[in-house]
């Protein structure tokens, strides 16, 4: 590992001139280190310069007028799944938040850095192999290699991989925003619009800037939240990515209408997916297990898979069908 | 001149301050050393092991601050000031903690290399565990809760009984989980 030098700033305005009047040619923000670290390990990540962002106070769960949440950048994974507003709320979110990782990760990782961390393609963490994301140019190793668990939606020629935060796609689903500090003062981004789909420009995964320093998030008030649930498919039952993954909410009128329906996906695309197709066919509308597969039909119907993952796209379209089923308490 | 030569080095020494199993340490430490690394190189503490290095197994878990985690990708710098309880500190003098007991009679493991993370891991858990938030305890509740432990001996069924009958018995549940050995 390449040796580098650590700050540990006040604040987030000193944690952003820190890094950005540094000099340094590759200065990175610390959260937890868990994605980071990793990645400096495996000579991905070769900062000169760490500026810890773990500790500037931005640790708190906050109630918002209205019924909403603002989440600390810093609070640890493991926090923000057991608070208690966040289960009553945004059960979703919280339920991705367990799905995500190992206890003793969660216990380090911060929310920060969970948006934030890179995609687990294996070409992208091996050196030896080329890879657009690592180093423009170069070609995407994935493409005419394994790509099993890559992106059925929104890929380009440049990259096909998929973003691997499941907080992500929860947070997707809620409509949250990110509230980010930088060179230019403060900026509020919302969910979807943090990450972005590849184009040809894959080494960016977000639309943030360097120095651009998230502060916290911001979940806002959501009556359909409250019925809302994570699902999560897997190679393994438990410490392993989202092969494909759904976050959904929903809620009906007393008749049985659609009032308000959130799907966001997972494991699918470049940045989580906001299935906003089958949101507006199913809105204002009986919750029928026939609407919720034709919604999941109307959605599924734009994707582009690859050779070697065709399978992710029934897979997809069944589990949205089962997990809104299950929200509406109807059989799928 | 050697001075100036000195500003210029970026500084990539740092001294931080841990308690560990208790004791205090003041140390210069290297910016990239894993709290792992600290732990076994330097310390001799080589009670938590490292089994990948990168988060995956579990073998290096240890008590941060009183929680779970994996110190191969906690950075030493970053955690200036916290307290540090690694398998060599759970025991009370010669009165072994009451999963290293458990771990005993229920021979949890064959080769033993995983074993640290998996007491340290699971005396994390024991103490997270909150029947509003988890629901009740459960076998699956624990090797769900244990997933970032991986025993390549696969001495999983083992670990579930022990881990089952010290947290059982703190939450006074032995009855409710059953309790076969
Ligand atoms: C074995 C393993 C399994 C995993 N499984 C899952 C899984 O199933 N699902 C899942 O979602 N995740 C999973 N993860 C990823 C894990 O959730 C992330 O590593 C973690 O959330 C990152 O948080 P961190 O605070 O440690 O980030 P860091 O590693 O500290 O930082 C990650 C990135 O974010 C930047 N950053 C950090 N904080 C800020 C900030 N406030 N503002 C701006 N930039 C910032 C850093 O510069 C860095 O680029 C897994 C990780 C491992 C090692
Ligand atoms: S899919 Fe993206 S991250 Fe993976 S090799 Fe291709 S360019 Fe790199
Ligand atoms: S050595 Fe830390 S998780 Fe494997
Ligand atoms: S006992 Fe050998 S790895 Fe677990």
């Amino acid at each position: 590992m390449k040796p580098f030098r650590f700050e540990r700033p006040e604040n987030a305005e000193g944690a952003v001139a820190t890094l950005t009047a540094s000099g340094a040619e590759h200065a990175r923000y610390l959260g937890g280190g868990t994605n980071l670290v990793d990645l400096m390990r495996l000579g991905v990540e070769t900062p000169d310069l760490l500026v810890d962002v773990a500790r500037l106070g931005h640790d708190a769960v906050r109630e918002t007028d209205g019924g909403g949440l603002r989440v600390g950048a810093a609070v640890r994974n493991s926090d923000l799944a057991r608070d208690p507003l966040l289960r009553t709320r945004y059960p979703m979110v919280s339920q991705a938040l367990l799905s995500g990782a190992s206890p003793q990760l969660r216990n380090l990782a911060t929310i920060g850095g969970n948006l934030l961390q890179r995609t687990r393609c294996a070409y992208f963490t091996d050196t030896s192999l080329d890879c657009n994301k690592r180093d423009p140019g170069s070609g995407c190793g994935a493409l005419d290699g394994e790509h099993r668990n890559h992106a059925i939606l929104g890929h380009s020629a440049a990259c096909i991989a998929t973003h691997p935060s499941d907080l992500a796609v929860a947070l997707t689903a809620v409509g949250a925003e990110v509230l980010v500090e930088g060179a230019a003062g403060e900026r509020h981004i919302p969910m979807p619009g943090l990450h972005r789909l590849p184009g040809d420009a894959p080494e960016r995964d977000t639309v943030l800037d360097p120095g651009d320093l998230i502060v916290a998030i911001q979940l806002p008030p959501l009556e359909a939240a409250r019925r809302s649930s994570y699902r999560k498919v897997r190679d393994r039952a438990s410490f392993s990515f989202a092969v494909v993954s759904v976050a959904a909410a929903l809620q009906c009128d007393e008749d049985g209408t659609i009032r308000d329906v959130r799907i966001a996906l997972g494991g699918v695309a470049h940045a989580p997916w906001r299935a906003e197709r089958a949101e507006e066919e199913l809105r204002g509308g009986p919750a029928t297990a026939e609407r919720f597969a034709a919604a999941a039909a109307a959605e599924l119907d734009q994707a582009r898979p690859l050779e070697q993952n065709a399978f992710k796209v029934p897979l997809a379209r069944n589990l949205i069908v089962t997990v809104l089923a299950d929200l509406a308490g109807v059989a799928a | 001149m050697a001075l100036h030569h000195r500003e210029a080095a970026p500084v990539t020494q740092v001294e931080i301050d841990l308690t560990i199993n208790g004791e205090n340490h003041q140390l210069v430490v290297d910016t990239r050393i894993s709290l792992l690394d600290l732990l076994r190189e330097r310390l001799g503490l080589t009670g938590a092991k490292k089994g990948c290095d990168h988060g995956q197994c579990g073998a290096c878990t240890v008590l941060l601050d009183g929680r779970r985690a994996n110190a191969c990708l906690a950075l030493a710098v970053a955690h200036d000031g916290s307290e540090v309880t690694t398998i060599e500190g759970l025991a009370t003098g010669d009165q072994l903690h009451p999963l290293q007991e458990a771990f005993i009679e229920h021979d949890a493991f064959q080769c033993g290399y995983c074993t640290p993370g998996q007491i340290c891991s699971a005396a994390g858990f024991i103490d997270e565990l909150d029947e509003a938030v988890d629901g009740p305890l459960s076998d699956d509740l624990i090797r769900e809760r244990m997933s970032g432990n991986i025993c390549r001996c696969g001495a999983y069924p083992n670990i579930v009984s022990a881990i089952r009958e010290v947290a059982s018995a703190r939450s006074g549940a032995a009855e409710r989980v059953g309790g076969a050995a």
